[in-house]
């Protein structure tokens, strides 16, 4: 399979939609559009589980490579591996659902629809990228759509939020761009050249120097993506100012734009300050689990509810990921999947409720689960999994984590486990106030007494990610095995940087 | 594939009627769901039947001891090589005897909610519900690993959350429900972290094999587990850990406040829930992991034993002064919990020491059908006054004789009166506390003598005491549907005492016959018949009684009533110490400091960017001017200072 497919569906969808007339004509056009995505990431899924079973041990696969600027050594060199695939589906997911829940947009829905998918299109390019240039590439085109989302489509106060939004992203972007450089100078492919290529540079062994100095460029600059404390004060704003699709896209693409920069460019390319670095990071995701947690606590607002409980369950992504172990690092990438789903459709939720009740404030809200069953049964499903309910793929990533986590026996890193395992008694407390005041009690005002439950769109969005979250949670084994070779070879790499 | 497949349907039947109620019960099933529900739980329970009596009498004994059957297991998530989390099915004679417990109060519940719960809006997803509970208790008496045993456990807890919040519009049960998710949350942390360890020495999560590494470790494993930490040894910790959870879920002190405020659910859940299955489930996991703590730790059996003894008198206490039934009834549980709890913690091993083992499984056994049938006949009781409260009720006999007759009999077992069950059970319990702790046994014994007087204060005051205010019996005793369980049940508390138990299921898995002793029980009975005569002078008539002996108690009485203040310390550590101290803090600190960081970050950008913008100002003039004068401080520069 070529993957610049990926790169043609929502390119040739984006277009259309400039091309289109009429709100009808954009929406079946992004629907398809998203659609094909899906198919292509389902089928991408099956191609590589043909490949494999055959025997195809290859590290990537589908790979192919143009020449962009030849002087530089700079490739647009594609391929894919099992994290890669994983991505791929969930930014699938999270967009056919976006585009499902935003079907009745009318303001602008031209430029909306269109931002949507570019956004996607970035994802993609991203998640495919094996070259340390296109992938920042594809990470700005990722990040610029969100600032007009939110900017434009957005409530409250959007000007702020895009802005910070913006800024902090961008930010996080240049130290990604001096760490991406500092690799490249100090790569040497022979004859006196550098290269961008990730799988070259992990062939070759950057010095220890450079590791320590560049690595923190790295790790924050995609830390900052995946709300990396302290650079997390963008999240709880842009969520909440952010229309719903968009909200959806963040948490659920964006932030794992972060998590998979990290363990790609910085753990695996730079396995040696990623062991020296290591407490530094778990430090920080343990404090962004906990606080996160205590500070969701205090929040009225279900937005920023989900916005902090974003910071806290992406403190596991970095939690597996400084951990260092197999189990702990795989888990850490299945968070992101389950997180990003998770998110999705909490916001989705969120959403739905806040278009019939205008408010998202919980202690304004109540009693709805009278009058909109099913949007109420989406938010509790949401919160259940947020809280890490078996069967939900919530349990199973943060349980392969602890698993992980546990097998790192130094005190330090026990502690750090332990405070990370008890958050989900923090996590059950603040998700269990949200639903019991917000879904359940009294009806507290009474217009909310008729109010539509939801259309179909938005049930055919919430049970496409309510699917994903359950195939996940039930079969964890599929998505495992898609993950466990490629933090085989992550460790790998630890364990040669170790002898060297 | 083996002859025991078909248990996989036991909890896959269930399982099958939650998603179909779940997904279309609302819309398409709202009529049948009740009948779809009892159904398939039905069909459950025969197969239950079926394969404990195979395991018992065909397949299970092997060279004069039950084994361990796997019926079925597949690798669910494989951590690595050797650590791996299955789902399987576990058959040995507890969960052969859970099994049974299990699907027949169930069913018996399932039953009497045909008619308790009729007319409900939410009757399907109530049927759901009660799916979703027995599918994640069958799952947990049969799991063959430890971290299958941990979802189901994650699992039996959401569904009651579900099951007692099922009335959504009353505050008090949101309350409720909540409070009984977060606080078993908060000892399943304990189970979680304790499961971390024990499978992190023994490299496995998988019971038989976890339990033969602890229970008979190798010298190098020895080394390890009973490595000291802060006086305590790694095994230690991990099973107090975990035994943790099983205080969560079991209601222990001091973890037992959720119980009675979990009686907010609609009253059948309370018989199926909150008295006979879920609320055993740490009894039942101790007891599954029993010969590790036997054989490797026993300090953290002493953990359980004091725990257990004080839950028990505890219990037993504050039940004397509660006014609302069931709360008396969610006392008793504990209480009674609180027995078999001991009973674990003062057994031995082999052959008749382990007779604590054995008793405790045996009061499981008869406390399920007797405590069931009491919430049962309770729930009549509510449905036909409309109220929970002893005030409200009184004289009731003459209106629904076969309550009151099955109710008797509950009351009677519960407080160890022969021939009923739970005689027979205590005095197994008595007696194996008598043999090895004899300060335990009367701190038992005297537990014993408060149950029945509570028990019986409680029936009094329902059935006799002042006079029925009821004028018109209006919809009677209930429907047939709601007879018929009390019905059984009773028959079950009548029978279930003489189940020769140490034939069927014993520590070490070898049966031995246990001698049954007159001489012992006069005590015990004495001090039931005593309790119950003082509740007889107290509340048979109305009378100033029981009054004034409360009066004269004065502190000791109003601090048994309201529950030793224990919610009140809960709650002041909840909310001014997690929210106030620590909960506002942190989200202050993240907008004032942390983002306050941020936005400074951003103002002094502005800032300078506003003081510098001058040079680019576009103004011709301006440039002359700053022209101008740089070549005026070079000049100088150069010619009288560098010269």
């Amino acid at each position: 399979m070529n993957l610049i497919v990926l790169l043609l569906i929502p390119l040739i969808t984006s277009l259309g939609i400039l091309l289109s007339r009429g709100i009808i004509q954009i929406r079946v056009i992004s629907l398809l559009g998203a659609m094909l995505q899906l198919a292509a990431g389902l089928f991408l899924l099956a191609m590589y589980w043909s490949e494999r079973s055959s025997g195809n041990n290859a590290q990537m696969l589908f790979e192919s490579s143009y020449a962009w600027f030849a002087p530089l050594n700079i490739n647009f060199h594609i391929g894919v591996d099992g994290i890669s695939i994983a991505m791929i589906l969930l930014t699938a997911f999270v967009v056919l659902s976006g585009i499902l829940v935003s079907w009745k947009e009318e303001t602008m829905s031209k430029e909306f629809f269109f931002l949507l998918i570019f956004l996607s299109l970035g994802a993609y390019g991203f998640f495919i990228s094996l070259d340390l240039f296109t992938m920042f590439f594809f990470l700005e085109v990722a990040v610029i759509p969100k600032f007009l989302l939110i900017g434009i489509w957005g409530s409250g106060k959007k000007e702020y939020s895009a802005m910070k939004l913006a800024l902090m992203l961008m930010g996080g972007s240049a130290l990604v761009l001096v760490g991406l450089l500092g690799l490249y100078f100090n790569t040497n492919t022979g004859n006196g050249s550098h290269t961008f290529d990730l799988l070259q540079i992990a062939a070759m062994n950057i010095p220890i120097e450079a590791q320590r100095i560049f690595f923190p460029f790295a790790f924050i600059g995609f830390g900052v993506f995946t709300a990396l404390f302290p650079f997390h004060t963008w999240v709880p704003d842009g969520h909440s100012s952010a229309p719903t699709a968009a909200s959806m896209f963040l948490a659920g693409i964006s932030m794992k734009l972060g998590g998979y920069g990290c363990l790609r460019m910085a753990t695996y390319l730079m396995p040696q300050a990623a062991q020296e670095y290591a407490w530094i990071i778990v430090l920080l995701a343990t404090i962004a689990i906990i606080y996160g947690a205590f500070a969701t606590m205090m929040q009225t607002d279900l937005k920023y509810i989900n916005a902090y409980s974003s910071v806290s369950h992406c403190g596991f992504v970095l939690l597996g990921i400084g951990m260092l172990t197999e189990t702990a690092i795989t888990g850490a990438v299945m968070q992101m999947v389950s997180h990003g789903l998770m998110t999705a459709l909490f916001f989705a939720a969120i959403g739905m409720i806040y278009s019939r009740t205008h408010t998202r404030m919980v202690a304004q809200l109540g009693g709805i689960m009278k009058v909109m069953p099913f949007i109420s049964t989406v938010f509790v499903i949401a919160g259940l999994c947020s809280l890490g309910l078996p069967g939900f793929s919530g349990f199973v990533a943060e349980m392969t984590v602890f698993m992980g986590a546990w097998q790192n026996a130094e005190t330090f890193y026990r502690i750090a486990t332990i405070l990370a395992c008890a958050s989900i008694v923090v996590t059950a407390v603040y998700i269990l106030r949200a639903v019991g005041q917000a879904v359940m009690g009294p009806i507290t005002d009474s217009h909310f007494s008729n109010l539509a439950d939801a259309a179909w769109n938005e049930k055919l969005a919430a049970s496409l990610l309510i699917i994903g979250i359950v195939a996940i949670g039930v079969a964890p084994f599929w998505l495992f095995d898609l993950i466990a070779p490629v933090t085989e070879t992550i460790m790998l790499q630890m364990g040669n940087a170790i002898v060297k | 594939m083996n002859e025991y497949s078909y248990t996989a349907l036991i909890p896959l039947l269930p399982l099958a009627s939650f998603l179909l109620l779940g997904l279309f019960g609302r819309k398409y099933l709202s009529s049948v769901s009740g009948w779809l529900g009892t159904g398939s739980m039905l069909v459950s329970s025969i197969l239950s039947l079926i394969a404990a009596w195979q395991y018992f009498f065909t397949d299970g004994m092997v060279n004069g001891a039950y084994q361990k059957i796997i019926a079925i297991q597949y690798t669910w998530l494989q951590f690595s090589p050797n650590v791996s989390i299955d789902m399987g099915i576990l058959l040995d004679p507890i969960s052969a005897m859970m099994l049974m417990v299990v699907t027949f109060v169930s069913l018996m519940v399932h039953v009497y909610s045909l008619g308790y719960m009729k007319g409900e809006e939410r009757y399907a997803t109530y049927y759901a519900f009660l799916s979703l509970f027995t599918f994640s208790m069958l799952g947990l008496v049969l799991s063959s690993n430890i971290f299958q045993i941990y979802i189901f456990w994650e699992l039996v807890g959401v569904s009651s959350y579900l099951l007692i919040g099922f009335y959504f519009d009353r505050p008090a049960a949101v309350a409720a429900s909540k409070k009984a998710f977060i606080v078993t949350r908060f000892a399943d942390l304990g189970f979680l972290i304790g499961i971390l360890i024990l499978s992190f020495y023994t490299e496995t999560l998988d019971f038989n094999l976890l339990i033969e590494r602890l229970s008979t470790p190798t010298p190098q494993l020895t080394g390890i587990i009973t490595a000291s930490f802060m006086g305590i040894s790694a095994l230690t910790w991990g099973l107090v850990l975990v035994f943790i959870g099983g205080a969560g879920k079991s209601a222990m002190f001091p973890l037992h406040i959720w119980l009675p405020d979990a009686m907010e659910g609609p009253t059948p859940v309370s018989a199926l829930i909150h008295a006979a299955t879920m609320v055993v489930a740490g009894v039942f996991l101790v007891a599954r992991l029993f010969p590790v703590f036997i054989l490797s730790a026993p300090a953290a059996l002493e953990v359980v034993m004091y725990t257990g003894v004080f839950s028990a008198l505890l219990a037993a206490i504050i039940a004397c002064t509660q006014t609302d039934i069931k709360r008396v009834l969610a006392y008793s549980t504990m209480s009674q919990i609180g027995y078999m709890m001991f009973a674990l913690g003062v057994s031995g091993y082999y052959a008749e020491s382990g007779a604590g083992y054995m008793a405790s499984m045996f009061h499981l056994f008869t406390h399920a059908f007797y405590k069931s049938l009491l919430f049962l006949g309770a729930g009549a009781v509510i449905h036909l006054v409309h109220s929970n409260e002893m005030k409200d009720m009184g004289g009731l006999r003459k209106f629904m004789p076969i309550t009151h007759l099955t109710f008797l009999i509950a009351c009677l077992a519960i407080s160890g009166i022969p021939p009923f069950a739970g005689f027979f059970s205590k005095e197994a319990i008595l007696h194996a506390a008598h043999v090895n702790n004899s300060f335990i046994y009367w701190l038992a014994l005297i537990t014993s003598g408060i149950t029945a007087f509570y028990m019986f204060r409680l029936y009094f005051s329902i059935f006799w005491n002042k006079a029925s205010k009821i004028h018109d019996n209006h919809h009677g005793e209930g429907t047939w549907s709601m007879k018929i369980p009390l019905l059984l049940l009773a028959i079950g508390t009548l029978l279930a005492g003489f189940i020769p138990f140490s034939s069927f299921v014993t520590a070490d898995g070898i049966p031995y016959h246990s001698v049954f002793n007159i001489g012992f029980s006069v005590l015990p009975v004495l001090f039931g018949l005593s309790g119950i005569t003082i509740a007889w002078l107290l509340y048979q008539k109305q009378n100033e009684r029981a009054e004034k002996i409360s009066g004269s108690l004065g502190g000791l009485y109003h601090a048994a009533y309201r529950k030793f203040y224990i919610d009140e310390v809960y709650l002041f550590f909840t909310k001014k110490i997690v929210f106030n101290l620590i909960g506002k803090p942190a989200a202050w600190f993240d907008r004032n400091i942390v983002d306050g960081f941020m936005n400074l970050l951003a103002v002094i950008t502005q800032e300078i960017s506003a003081l510098i913008k001058e040079l680019q100002s576009g103004k011709v003039q301006g440039y002359a001017i700053y022209f101008f004068s740089a070549i005026c401080a070079l000049t100088i520069l150069f010619i009288y200072i560098l010269n």
